[in-house]
């Protein structure tokens, strides 16, 4: 009885999304991240944990919700900070639409990974330490954190990290972060109304009839409606 | 006669029927109308669609972008509530450790069971799937044929509303002139695989979904279902004038508050509650069929999982209509002096030869389908066409390695987005700002998926039995599944994959994703929930749990009327099949009691 429609998968672009990071690699990146701020492992135990419970086999689900309905957004204003500052990188306003902070991108990937169920615990550790090592190599490249630098300077850290099968070494831990963060921010971007509009999608709206593919697609395509 | 509590029960009906999905529905709906008073054990919350549908809500307005968590299987707005492949509380087990011969149980707990989601494909079983065993020499022949559920295959599409067309295929039944609603218009995406499919000799044709394209016919569908009965006609136009017909928006999954698709909490319900001959009891979990000294039922013993207390309802005749697996589950569990090893099991076959959809699914990506002018393809929330089974020849002159058919149903395209990342990483190489935007666009709508939906053939090692320690938390003992796929469905698994690709680099595209060896793309069974088998109908007592009115043979008055009597699980999709089948039992039920016979 399953739909041809396949369930959504568990995670954002599943298929494609890059391996996971093992728990050790996070554990010895965020310990390598906590040795070079000395803050971070600091930060860490301060952090609010995920709610243990989630919403539950019967929600109601006829309702319309907010990022954080169900259980706390845990970033801290740092995190946020440079989440938005770099959610907007990937994001800015152009001809195609609005900046990832104006359609909140932010607020759902943080209800993401504050979330109690695994998969996106599991994102939760490879975002969080990620987002201390952006801050880390902007201070360490710029002197200033993430969101403080230019926009050039930014691009100049994402075009080292932006496609991890051609990231130089160093950058590879980057660069899966990069990887993840994207795929999150795009999931929420592609998510609102304005990101519809960016992408092309135009439906769920009522409509009186159903006609089919418009004549300048069927054209393009070659093919003719064939049911009449 | 309402929704009601344990308490609020009558001292005896006519029929019990456990279960209110598909089966239970239309077997409410069958024997209200001829009068008989009826109670319906559910073990799941009452539920109403009309007011828990989430019909517009876009990803952004759910929790994690509406996306699939362990609380809810299908994503968040998906309609299936309390339930899934793991109930709280209500555990089952598996002989086996290895993934491949698990089976998972999908039991939603709600009225109207699994029909609040479902593909709503609704495709005639054709003759030769009643017959399989005569054919080909595997498995086993129904005890009925193609011409005995016609009929009432056609029944059941003017009441539910089924749209689709007929196309006179091989082993692909028409429908009688006048009965299917209009097909919906085909998606660019389909009509494109049509083109291209041809040269494969491979036929894209028009599916058959339960949703109406047009209001259904009130003013002349009641009097051909019902001849002769003018209360009965005037309760089923009301309930056909109270759909609404598709508005082309939302997927059907959510289930649908304008009643547009069959649900059975939309269609069968409403009317079976109008005739006053029906009383539901929701949380209300059957655990045993009730028998008398002469073996005979005498009602069901179950559990208020308002209270967690034994309760029972007493009747003249029991219907089962509670899953393959849980019908196994009571019949199994109902032991008595009369009947040791559970009820209606004297043939020993009670849980044996349960079958699921064999599935497995290929995606590509179509250059063809890049850059396509923004139009609106939600259409009927579900597909519009597929591709029926096309080899029956093939397989007749033995030039295949597996035996019976599968149809293709297809994914992809301009669906509504949100939750997941439209542009992958290998296509995006490494994109970000305007460029990824740019990229997104583009690739949007060219993504296509081929699913195969295909026929197992039932074996000895798919079965359900009583675990011998495990209880639920109603302390009822749970199933402990078997499963092993046999070389036959592996066999089709790899067919499938060759098409789908095959498909795929025709229409000028590139398959996506590393091909898996057939154990390990196939679905685990349990996955498609298309679970049926395990109390067989068959010609002979002996090796069979049933006869061909889904009656069992230790009892004449119990009933079975989901899939468990299924002999065979063709490609076809189970749910129309049920209800064809409940509404010829449930006639062949009223006969019986007009008879005294009950």
């Amino acid at each position: 009885m399953i739909p041809s429609n396949e369930p959504t998968p568990m995670t954002p672009d599943s298929s494609s999304s890059p391996a996971r990071l093992p728990r050790r690699t996070v554990l010895k990146w965020f310990a390598a991240a906590a040795a070079a701020t000395q803050l971070p492992a600091l930060r860490s135990s301060a952090q609010t944990t995920p709610a243990a419970k989630g919403y539950g086999t019967d929600p109601e689900v006829a309702k319309f919700y907010e990022p954080g309905a169900f259980w706390p957004l845990t970033l801290t204003p740092v995190q946020r900070k440079a989440a938005v500052a770099l959610a907007d990188t990937l994001f800015p306003a152009d001809h195609l639409g609005p900046a990832a902070s104006e359609v909140r991108v932010i607020d759902y990937v943080d209800e993401w990974i504050s979330a109690p169920y695994a998969p996106q615990q599991k994102d939760r550790e490879a975002v969080l330490p990620g987002l201390a090592w952006i801050d880390e190599e902007a201070q360490k490249r710029f002197q200033k954190d993430f969101a403080s630098i230019t926009e050039e300077q930014r691009r100049a850290i994402c075009d080292d990290i932006c496609y991890a099968p051609e990231a130089k070494p160093a950058f590879k831990r980057g660069a899966s972060f990069f990887a993840k963060f994207r795929s999150l921010a795009a999931s929420a971007y592609y998510s609102t109304e304005p990101g519809w509009k960016a992408l092309g999608y135009v439906g769920n709206v009522p409509l009186v009839s159903f006609d089919g593919p418009p004549p300048e697609v069927l054209e393009k395509l070659g093919v003719e409606q064939t049911v009449k | 006669m309402p929704i009601i509590t344990s308490s609020k029960t009558q001292q005896e009906y006519d029929v019990a029927i456990v279960g209110s999905g598909a089966g239970g529905g239309q077997m409410a709906y069958t024997l209200t109308l001829a009068g008989l008073k009826c109670v319906m054990l559910e073990a799941g919350r009452n539920y109403s669609p009309e007011t828990e549908t989430a019909m517009f809500q876009r990803a952004d307005q759910s929790p994690l972008m509406g996306t699939a968590t362990a609380d809810k299987a299908f994503g968040f707005t998906d309609a299936t509530i309390d339930g899934g492949w793991e109930v709280p509380g209500e555990p089952y087990t598996q002989a086996s450790d290895k993934a491949e011969e698990k089976f998972w149980w999908w039991r939603p707990r709600m009225l109207g069971g699994r029909t609040n989601h479902w593909g709503r494909m609704s495709l005639r079983n054709g003759p030769y799937d009643f017959k399989p065993h005569s054919r080909d020499g595997l498995g086993f022949d129904w005890a009925i044929g193609y011409e005995d559920v016609d009929p009432y295959y056609t029944k059941v599409e003017m009441l539910v509303g089924i749209y689709g067309t007929n196309e006179g295929l091989e082993n692909t039944p028409n429908s009688p002139e006048g009965v299917l609603l209009p097909a919906p218009k085909a998606r660019a995406s389909e009509l494109y695989l049509q083109k291209h499919a041809k040269k494969l000799r491979v036929p894209v044709i028009p599916i058959h979904r339960a949703v109406l394209t047009r209001p259904l016919d009130a003013d002349s569908i009641p009097a051909k279902l019902h001849p002769g009965n003018a209360w009965a006609q005037k309760l089923v136009a009301d309930g056909m004038r109270a759909r609404a017909a598709c508005f082309w928006a939302t997927d059907c999954g959510r289930g649908c508050s304008l009643r547009a698709n069959y649900q059975s909490t939309t269609v069968h319900l409403p009317i079976a509650m109008a005739t006053g001959n029906l009383d539901i009891i929701p949380n209300a979990h059957a655990r045993e069929v009730l028998v008398d000294a002469n073996g005979k039922a005498t009602g069901v013993l179950y559990i208020d999982k308002t209270t967690g207390q034994e309760a029972r309802v007493k009747a003249k005749a029991v219907v089962l209509a509670a899953s393959s697996g849980e019908t196994v589950r009571i019949l199994l569990n109902s032991k008595s002096a009369a009947f040791p090893q559970g009820l209606a099991n004297r043939s020993g076959k009670v849980g044996k030869y349960i079958m699921d959809t064999v599935g497995c699914r290929v995606s590509g990506q179509v250059p063809a389908l890049e850059n396509l002018p923004p139009h609106n393809e939600d259409g009927a929330g579900g597909v519009h066409t597929y591709v029926p089974w096309w080899l029956y020849q093939e397989q007749k002159a033995g030039k295949m390695d597996f035996a019976r058919g599968y149809h293709v149903e297809f994914g992809g395209t301009r669906r509504m987005p949100g939750g997941n990342n439209p542009l992958p990483d290998d296509l995006g190489k490494g994109a970000y700002g305007t460029k990824f935007k740019e990229e997104a666009r583009r690739y949007y709508g060219s993504f296509v998926g081929y699913t195969c939906r295909g026929e197992m053939v039932p074996n000895e090692d798919c079965f359900a039995e009583i675990d011998p320690t495990v209880k639920d938390k109603w302390g009822i003992p749970v199933l402990r599944w078997h499963w092993k796929w046999s070389n036959q469905e592996l066999n089709m698994v790899k067919h499938a994959q060759e098409t789908f690709t095959a498909l795929i680099e025709a229409m000028g595209g590139t398959v996506r994703g590393k091909k898996e060896a057939p154990l390990k793309a196939i679905d685990p069974g349990g996955k498609i929930i298309h679970e049926v088998g395990g109390a067989l109908m068959g010609a002979d007592a002996g090796k069979s749990v049933c006869n061909g009115w889904n009656q069992t043979w230790d009892v004449k008055n119990l009933f079975l009327s989901d899939a468990s009597p299924f002999p065979s699980n063709a490609d076809k999709n189970p749910t129309l099949t049920i209800m064809a089948l409940a509404w010829r039992t449930g006639d062949y039920i009223v006969e019986q009691a007009r008879k005294g016979a009950l």
